[in-house]
């Protein structure tokens, strides 16, 4: 578990992040939301876990990973409050989030992450290690474990609900 | 009559496909120096410096510009005197299976849309045109869907003004706001049918943005090009919207607006709009 005081961090403040964080994007949110609702068992427990919105490119041979940016988090709105429900701490991606998830953000108090949209070669420099852990059919959409160093965030909506789109 | 074999067109697509992946256009490249050298925000030009790493990067150790390597788009012009030997459509898609696949790119194709089960990496979307010649040009567009999923069209009615096509098109960018990839590329196509305009607004994308060094030089063959004025226009009131790089803030919002236009029906006017984020790829090679 990455230790975050998620409760400390402002809207707008940049942090470097390291330790485990997982991919999931729109198939794998689908699956793992349906799962939420049958209440079946979950590839991935998601309590205390950062949900990372991106789908890499193939793995060059020399390379822990290929391109990784974020994708567009806005997809995920309709699973998201769920997730979060399920114990999921916080989530990476770009672009504005619903009101639903905002929120759900401040009712659980998690927090919601930006990243450089549109650099997933510039970010895949930040990765150590990817293992596929979930969903491994979905290919790109599968569940990946990423084990980050200084990976860059900005805060985007932070646990009290304040929206860095909102200010402006 | 000149002869050219499907396996050299699926080679050459191979490369493009790589290419256009993997080396930002130039043009590309230029104008977001150029947005980092205005930018004031503090915020965008950090983002912004971001962004030129990341081409720098992706250049020189062959990585992928962005993870999403797009839906493969490929535009093909063919001289009416050149006779290609074997299966043109089959020799461009596995074109772009050879080269996905040898540059570590996205298979992010799905065969069925309705049913979504095992992606890959092909078919394209392939648009042929005949022209005069014995040559074949030859053009990779990797769509990401970040920015294809806000295209928009709107039947105007003839009778609306240039006023009403702005106010669409300035909306349109301002709904999207952050959410594919700002500092944009707006391609726009005004005229024909909806299918056509969709597709100019496409091929807007496709075409070289302008530098502003070398329109100061020839400033009047500029102003004289078709609509000049209207991209200018955009160009600046699009830029005043705030969006900026990742939506935080500045004054790049958009690194260029390309139009193109083409006669239409007394009865309509279609308008449509093309978003690309700012990793706008693409390679073309003509032999």
């Amino acid at each position: 578990m990455i230790q975050l005081k998620i409760e400390s961090l402002k809207t707008g403040e940049k942090i470097f992040l390291s330790g485990k964080i997982y991919t999931a994007r729109d198939q794998a949110h689908k699956r793992l939301a349906d799962a939420i609702k049958n209440n079946k068992r979950l590839p991935l427990d998601l309590r205390g876990k950062i949900i990372y919105y991106c789908g890499p490119t193939k793995t060059p041979k020399d390379k822990a990973i290929g391109s990784c940016g974020p994708t567009t988090s806005s997809r995920m709105d309709i699973f998201t409050p769920l997730l979060l429900k399920a114990g999921l701490m916080g989530m990476i991606g770009k672009g504005n989030r619903c009101k639903e998830v905002i929120q759900a953000i401040k009712k659980y108090k998690a927090v919601y992450f930006l990243t450089y949209a549109g650099c997933g070669a510039l970010l895949s420099k930040y990765v150590l290690k990817a293992i596929p852990v979930a969903y491994k059919d979905l290919g790109p959409e599968a569940i990946y474990e990423l084990e980050v160093k200084n990976f860059p965030l900005i805060v985007g909506i932070d646990s009290t609900g304040r929206n860095i789109y909102g200010k402006k | 009559m000149k002869v050219i074999s499907a396996n050299k067109i699926k080679n050459i697509v191979a490369e493009l496909c790589i290419q256009a992946n993997l080396a930002l256009r130039e043009d590309v490249f230029r104008q977001l120096k150029r947005a980092y050298l205005v930018e004031k925000n503090k915020t965008a030009k950090d983002v912004l410096g971001a962004i030129i790493k990341n081409a720098q990067i992706a250049r020189k150790e062959k990585l992928a510009i962005c993870q999403d390597t797009g839906l493969p788009c490929v535009f093909v012009e063919i001289g009416q005197n050149l006779k290609v030997s074997g299966d043109i459509r089959q020799a461009i898609n596995q074109g772009v299976v050879l080269g996905y696949k040898k540059a570590y790119l996205r298979n992010s194709v799905i065969i069925d849309p309705i049913k979504r089960e095992k992606s890959g990496y092909a078919p394209a979307v392939i648009h042929f045109d005949i022209v005069r010649g014995e040559k074949i040009k030859l053009t990779v567009f990797p769509k990401g869907f970040g920015c294809e999923n806000k295209t928009q069209l709107k039947m105007f009615k003839p009778t609306a003004g240039i006023n009403e096509i702005k106010k669409f098109i300035i909306e349109a960018v301002k709904a999207v706001g952050p959410d594919a990839c700002p500092p944009y590329v707006i391609g726009i196509g005004i005229g024909g049918t909806a299918d056509y305009a969709c597709l100019l607004a496409k091929k807007a994308l496709l075409r070289k943005i302008r530098n502003p060094k070398s329109e100061i030089r020839n400033k009047s063959k500029m102003q004289n090009s078709k609509n000049y004025k209207l991209e200018n226009e955009l160009y600046s009131e699009i830029n005043k919207l705030n969006i900026g790089p990742m939506g935080l803030g500045g004054r790049n919002t958009a690194l260029a607006i390309n139009i193109e236009t083409y006669p239409t029906h007394i009865a309509g006017l279609p308008v449509a709009i093309n978003l690309s984020c700012h990793a706008l790829r693409s390679a073309s090679k003509t032999i």
